[in-house]
């Protein structure tokens, strides 16, 4: 920086884009937010999206790893168990079979559940002053680019678990399957991506919440219907695993694999409590992630939103 | 005119600590105002309820009459903030991070292009701007936050400590650099526990102290206020402590001298406080001359902002420093300001 800056007047008067804001909303009276969709949301949210994907194109090690360890755990898990009598995890035909759509649920879930991690170090880093800091239309923008963001990297991961189990033979979905599978994916991809988030602006710093993460990410698979089915499981499970919104992620997933002939109103799975069709299954997953989002709400705007 | 900043009756505590306790200014549109204390004084805490950063417990703060607690939007919009460290996303390049901030402002895209090469040229970015930032220097790292700060132009510039940390060539180029910021129009808040930096830079100077503002001013009007000259005089370069008495005894029983301390961390010289715009020197010098002690040096100068601080608080800003060094949990702070409420 030499002696020569000649810095541009920007006084109050020079400033159109203020003018402009402060003719529109007079003096002292607050200004409606612009809100979710406006234009300045769908602005700041994709500058926050592109911003998140530069740096996975100059540091693509988490979306290699991402998608290896999933086929890792489809082809070793899988034959740890493949030699079980056939008929013991309902109508699959192989293990392999049973286990796509916990392996499925089980990724998207995973990396939801580190959508935090990122933004807990701009935090810790000060980066996330920027945004705070910024006139944003709603901070929901900050949630909504790691959401895109996860969703993406869950859908590429996804795509390769279907890919993988078609190879080792178990079948495909029907066309409009295939695209409830991704709906299925990417709700829950939301509302556990928002928990996370919630959890990124709530705890101390990044080692609370690595710590948090452990604890629920393999007790959640484990208290699923990942990799035993319901009837598997002693009852006190089975009423755990009916609660665990994984398994109404993973039971209609599996239920599209073997069926071509589903409708709303199929019995996907029989909990302790009564059957659930693949329709209440959608709607608790969508139930799951709406209560997810309200429940993040007031930690984003804790500080003065 | 309405003022830059206003703030009244300000409160905010994290945890069981009075971070601010009662802080009231106003700065006027189009000056540099100072806000100078010793680290733990609540500077940052103050600039943090400015910023929208933390909520304040009591008080009221607005940014060109706009409420930041009633329109948080309309005064981000008006407010620049550089935080004390440079927070840059690494793997991203300068420009990238303009585009960013300029998407985060909704600037249309054609503003955003030409603001950001505007920018890019103002603080010299040149071929860096398309570098990663991990390949930046102290310098060019506080550069290109200078240009994040500015790039939607706003009216009020906050900077906490701008220069704490960087190497004396980058220090003076901020320092320009505000001033010329100043020239253009834009207010400018810094806050600094560099006494020479506030004196140097600012119109007006607040000095907060233990989370309250105990003093408000010109840096002139606040050397005025408490009055005298101070003279420092070295016997030798290093003064034996029995010569340094001597010289003690000798100077303080003069009619025009009010004071006289021996400052041991500097070699025992005499720091004399004597009636402003007298022939002090001329009398200290003739009495030393007297008694036959020999003159290392002396020197007369109008009183420092130290000695304002010292004035109003019993101690130095060092001293301050250093005490609050050993009082502060650093750590949990951080975490308090990280929560943010």
């Amino acid at each position: 920086m030499s002696t020569t800056l000649t810095p541009q007047p920007t006084s109050p008067v020079d400033n159109p884009d203020l003018r402009a804001w402060k003719a529109a909303t007079g003096t002292g009276v607050d200004t409606p937010p612009p809100g979710l969709f406006s234009a300045a949301f769908v602005q700041e949210t994709v500058a926050m999206t592109r911003r998140l994907f530069i740096q996975l194109q100059r540091r693509p090690s988490t979306l290699v790893a991402g998608v290896v360890q999933p086929l890792m755990w489809l082809v070793l898990f899988g034959a740890l168990f493949q030699n079980v009598p056939q008929g013991l995890f309902g109508e699959s035909q192989n293990y392999g079979q049973f286990l796509g759509a916990g392996i499925i649920v089980f990724t998207a879930f995973g990396g939801a559940l580190n959508a935090g991690l990122p933004v807990m170090f701009d935090r810790e880093f000060g980066f996330l002053n920027r945004f705070l800091v910024a006139p944003l239309a709603s901070r929901y923008s900050i949630v909504m680019a790691s959401a895109i963001f996860i969703a993406a990297m869950s859908l590429v991961q996804t795509a390769a678990i279907v890919g993988l189990s078609a190879v080792l033979g178990a079948g495909l979905p029907d066309p409009l399957g295939l695209g409830l599978v991704l709906m299925i994916v990417l709700t829950l991809v939301l509302g556990v991506t928002a928990l996370s988030l919630g959890l990124a602006f709530a705890l101390p710093g990044h080692i609370e919440l690595i710590a948090v993460i452990f604890v629920t990410n393999l007790p959640l698979l484990f208290a699923s219907t990942a990799l035993v089915p319901l009837a598997f499981m002693p009852p006190w499970l089975q009423v755990v695993a009916s609660l665990n919104p994984l398994s109404y992620a993973i039971e209609p997933i599996r239920y599209l694999y073997l069926h071509g002939d589903w409708s709303l109103s199929s019995v996907v799975m029989a909990a302790p409590f009564g059957n659930i069709t693949l329709g209440i299954a959608l709607l608790i997953l969508v139930g799951f992630c709406g209560g997810a989002l309200l429940l993040v709400q007031p930690l984003l705007r804790r500080r003065i939103a | 005119m309405v003022a830059a900043v206003k703030i009244q009756g300000l409160k905010k505590q994290y945890g069981s600590v009075d971070a601010v306790k009662d802080v009231s200014l106003t700065i006027e549109s189009g000056e540099i105002f100072g806000l100078l204390g010793p680290n733990g004084a609540g500077k940052t805490t103050t600039i943090r309820c400015l910023c929208t950063l933390s909520a304040p417990d009591a008080g009221t703060v607005h940014v060109n009459g706009v409420s930041v607690l009633d329109n948080p939007r309309l005064a981000r919009q008006c407010l620049g903030y550089i935080a004390q460290e440079v927070a840059l996303d690494k793997v991203l390049t300068g420009r990238e991070l303009l585009q960013l901030q300029a998407d985060l402002y909704h600037m249309p895209a054609k503003v955003a292009r030409d603001r950001t090469q505007q920018m890019i040229e103002l603080l010299e970015l040149g071929d860096w701007a398309d570098k990663k930032t991990d390949t930046y220097s102290g310098g060019l790292r506080k550069r290109l936050d200078l240009a994040l700060g500015l790039l939607h132009q706003p009216d009020v510039l906050v900077l906490d400590e701008p220069t704490v940390g960087l190497d004396i060539e980058t220090r003076s180029a901020v320092w320009q650099f505000l001033r010329q910021l100043k020239a253009a129009g834009t207010t400018v808040l810094i806050t600094s526990h560099y006494l020479e930096e506030v004196d140097a830079l600012a119109d007006r100077v607040a000095i907060i102290d233990k989370g309250t503002i105990i003093a408000t001013g010109t840096p002139s009007e606040l050397k005025d206020r408490i009055g005298g000259d101070r003279i420092t005089l070295r016997i030798r370069e290093f003064t034996p402590d029995p010569e340094a008495q001597q010289a003690k005894t000798l100077l303080q029983d003069l009619p025009c001298v009010q004071d006289v301390i021996v400052n041991s961390a500097q070699g025992n010289s005499l720091n004399l406080v004597v009636a402003a715009q007298s022939d002090a020197l001329m009398t200290v010098q003739q009495a030393l001359k007297d008694a036959g002690l020999p003159i290392f040096g002396i020197t007369q100068s109008r009183p420092s902002l130290d000695d304002v601080y010292l004035a109003a608080t019993g101690r130095t800003l060092l001293d301050a420093e250093m005490a609050a060094a050993g009082s502060r949990d650093l750590k949990a702070e951080r975490k308090q300001a990280m929560k943010g409420s």
